[in-house]
């Protein structure tokens, strides 16, 4: 039986191995910072005063060119949401959400007259987006589309830390010498890309990191936290960057949970199988 | 191995039924009376965990699809069903990780049979519809991954699409007639979509005959001997059922450890932005399962060469059966074909990790090497090239002659004989 647990762990351990390689390392840059998440490991679950103040910070600066298309206001009400409360059955019954809601003006047709209106929102809408299509984000901000923020912790390798990375105070720096940017560039350590082409020093050195559009975007008390938390640029990063993580992956909490309940089941099932296994095969060689 | 039935209907119902379609007859003859070698060991488990793994895509699959819109809505209806369908994220990280637990259970499934001599007589047919199951899975896994429409599904999708352009004559009609137009676009989507729909029930069905085969020749067994008396062999039920339950379980486990915890670790970033044809991701991966051959493809400089190696390394397996010239099946009784085939196994996983990295990446960091023809020697598209080498040589040099110059250990006069030499406890 040793032996083939050993062999069962082996697959394991060389599907895992698998999982953790990082695939592609031809891009230089910096390695995303080591932040700890309140969502770490297999019992990790949202902190909900984070996810307000990451709410917040979006809002109030993100928003500003970011879309978050897929993302509706009453998933903010919904369980690890930020504004979930186990007393509002349905989300879309939470004072809060549809408080939050209403603030939004949202692009409908009237169907009186069938002209164009705006209406407040409701928790079934979604986030509008600040540009009307991507050309007008395309025109407005020196030819680059800010991605859509909805999938973005996802979407990119490192994912909440990366996020983290970039807006915090460590991945903005004064290019250095020798590295020529054009005007709307701003050089960040954490950027993925190659530098060489603008590069005119040691061929041998070129720079780590890598060009973005967006200018720095957070900075100390670019928000006032409502639960009285200092606004520094340290923490408005890590807040953010959590809340996006939610806003990738709403399930994370049920998910999590869930999987504790089938890995006790699996597990015990697996045990009495096993028990079965040896009774049946008692009296047989083999 | 159908030998006389030993079926008897109890109730008036069941005999009634018998005389006019046999439906538990058959069952009964197949998974309960059915004789399987009582030597089998865990990796014979793989056969019954794959047809888990089929039904489990079935299922999930079929509920995926009536939520999925095929279109210019197809991204965001994938994250409705992430985000709005009730228990939707479950179903579709059961779904896409499962196409994962899928292949690994199937490549466990076929280095079985390569160790063991499963596709040697009377066996070749069974294995043969076995790769055909292969072949069917990969292209079903392909058009899978296009469906949800991110960039690594819009970029994998031409770049595997543009292979068959690479063909003298026939390739740019086939490519035009594969897209649906002059370009991957929403055309292809709604045909992979009706394909992927399809592929998974016609491997079904070749799975019912790849059944069938198996139990007309029988289960080969860790020794290679066929059963001879009924010392030999254990009824199916409960013996064997209940070793594979025991896999299966063990199995869903590791399943159950990606879905819950590492859902995403499999795939890659990139799929979650949506397919953008205007902007090249910096490096096209495909899904792990297809990196070896990738990196053979990646190995030769000229396409069509390639693209010819990359289809020759899986009609390598169609033809094994008449490439193997050994008289002794398992390699229990062959070290030296033994050490080829561990070495076979190091190559593919090599194979991998190239078809991982960009080409001209260095194997070894910082090590300085020299030029050879076109590369570095320290880059990976060498070393997939000396891995790529083996891969071939393995089916086409070593197994024929291996077969007719080693000197294989006694094998066994029957199963029962090392069988009872570990006896029951």
């Amino acid at each position: 039986m040793l032996r083939k647990v050993t062999v069962w762990a082996a697959a394991l351990g060389v599907l895992g191995a698998l999982a953790v390689t990082p695939v592609i390392a031809a891009t230089t840059h910096e390695e995303p910072a080591k932040v700890h998440w309140s969502f770490e490991g297999p019992f990790g679950t949202f902190d909900q005063q984070q996810l307000q103040r990451g709410l917040k910070v979006y809002r109030e600066v993100c928003s500003a060119c970011h879309s978050m298309n897929l993302v509706s206001f009453q998933a903010l009400g919904d369980p690890g949401g930020p504004f979930f409360e186990a007393k509002y059955k349905k989300s879309s019954e939470n004072p809060y959400v549809k408080a939050f809601a209403k603030d939004f003006q949202i692009d409908d047709v009237d169907t009186d007259t069938g002209d164009k209106i705006k209406r407040p929102g409701t928790p079934a809408d979604h986030f509008p987006a600040p540009f009307a299509n991507e050309y007008a984000a395309k025109a407005s901000n020196g030819g680059a589309i800010p991605p859509d923020m909805s999938l973005l912790a996802k979407a990119r390798e490192g994912g909440p830390a990366y996020i983290y990375s970039i807006v915090s105070a460590e991945g903005y720096k004064a290019p250095p010498a020798g590295l020529t940017l054009t005007p709307g560039q701003h050089y960040n350590i954490y950027m993925p890309g190659d530098l060489s082409g603008a590069w005119t020093g040691d061929p041998n050195k070129v720079p780590i990191g890598g060009v973005i559009a967006m200018p720095p975007p957070l900075a100390d008390n670019k928000v006032t936290y409502d639960d009285g938390t200092k606004a520094t640029q340290d923490q408005e990063a890590k807040d953010v960057a959590a809340f996006l993580y939610w806003a990738a992956e709403p399930k994370q909490d049920q998910r999590k949970q869930i999987g504790l309940a089938v890995m006790i089941y699996l597990l015990v099932f697996t045990g009495l199988l096993y028990a079965v296994y040896r009774k049946v095969w008692k009296n047989e060689s083999h | 191995m159908s030998g006389q039935s030993t079926y008897e209907p109890k109730s008036a119902i069941t005999r009634w039924m018998d005389k006019r379609l046999p439906v538990s007859r058959l069952v009964w003859d197949s998974f309960v009376d059915y004789p399987t070698p009582r030597n089998l060991n865990y990796w014979w488990t793989f056969g019954g965990i794959l047809s888990l793994c089929l039904g489990v895509q079935i299922i999930t699959g079929i509920i995926l699809a009536m939520h999925y819109q095929v279109g210019p809505g197809a991204f965001a209806s994938v994250e409705h069903i992430m985000r709005d369908v009730n228990y939707g994220w479950m179903i579709r990280y059961i779904h896409a990780n499962g196409a994962s637990m899928f292949f690994v259970a199937v490549y466990v499934h076929m280095l079985r049979g390569l160790y063991y001599g499963s596709y040697k007589a009377p066996r070749e047919v069974l294995w043969l519809l076995g790769c055909v199951i292969y072949l069917l899975m990969m292209a079903t896994a392909f058009m899978g991954y296009v469906l949800p429409w991110g960039q690594m599904s819009f970029w994998g999708a031409k770049v595997i699409t543009n292979l068959f352009g690479a063909l003298p004559l026939v390739g740019k009609p086939i490519t035009i007639w594969l897209w649906g137009g002059y370009a991957v676009d929403y055309p292809t989507l709604n045909r992979f979509f009706s394909l992927h729909y399809l592929l998974p029930f016609m491997i079904a069905g070749v799975v019912i005959l790849h059944i069938w085969a198996l139990h007309v020749a029988g289960q080969n067994n860790p020794t290679g001997v066929e059963p001879k008396s009924k010392a030999d062999t254990v009824a199916f039920t409960p013996y064997a059922t209940v070793k594979d339950g025991f896999a299966m379980s063990l199995f869903l486990i590791m399943f159950a450890l990606f879905v819950f915890y590492l859902p995403n670790a499999l795939g890659h970033a990139d799929n979650y932005t949506e397919a953008n044809p205007l902007k090249t991701p910096p490096h096209i991966v495909p899904e792990w399962y297809f990196l070896p051959f990738y990196a053979i493809l990646r190995a030769i400089p000229d396409k069509l060469t390639g693209v010819l190696a990359m289809f020759g390394a899986i009609a390598c397996l169609f033809a094994l059966p008449w490439l193997d010239t050994s008289k002794v099946k398992s390699m229990r009784y062959r070290p030296q074909a033994k050490l080829y085939f561990v070495i076979f196994i190091v190559a593919c996983v090599v194979l991998g990790f190239c078809g991982a990295h960009a080409p001209d990446d260095q194997v070894i960091p910082g090590l300085s090497a020299f030029q050879l023809l076109d590369s570095n020697i320290n880059s990976f598209v060498w070393l997939s090239r000396i891995a790529a080498l083996y891969y071939f040589a393995y089916f086409l040099v070593i197994t024929p002659l291996l077969g007719l110059r080693e000197t294989p250990l006694a094998v066994p006069e029957s199963i029962a004989a090392p069988a009872l030499s570990h006896p029951a406890e």
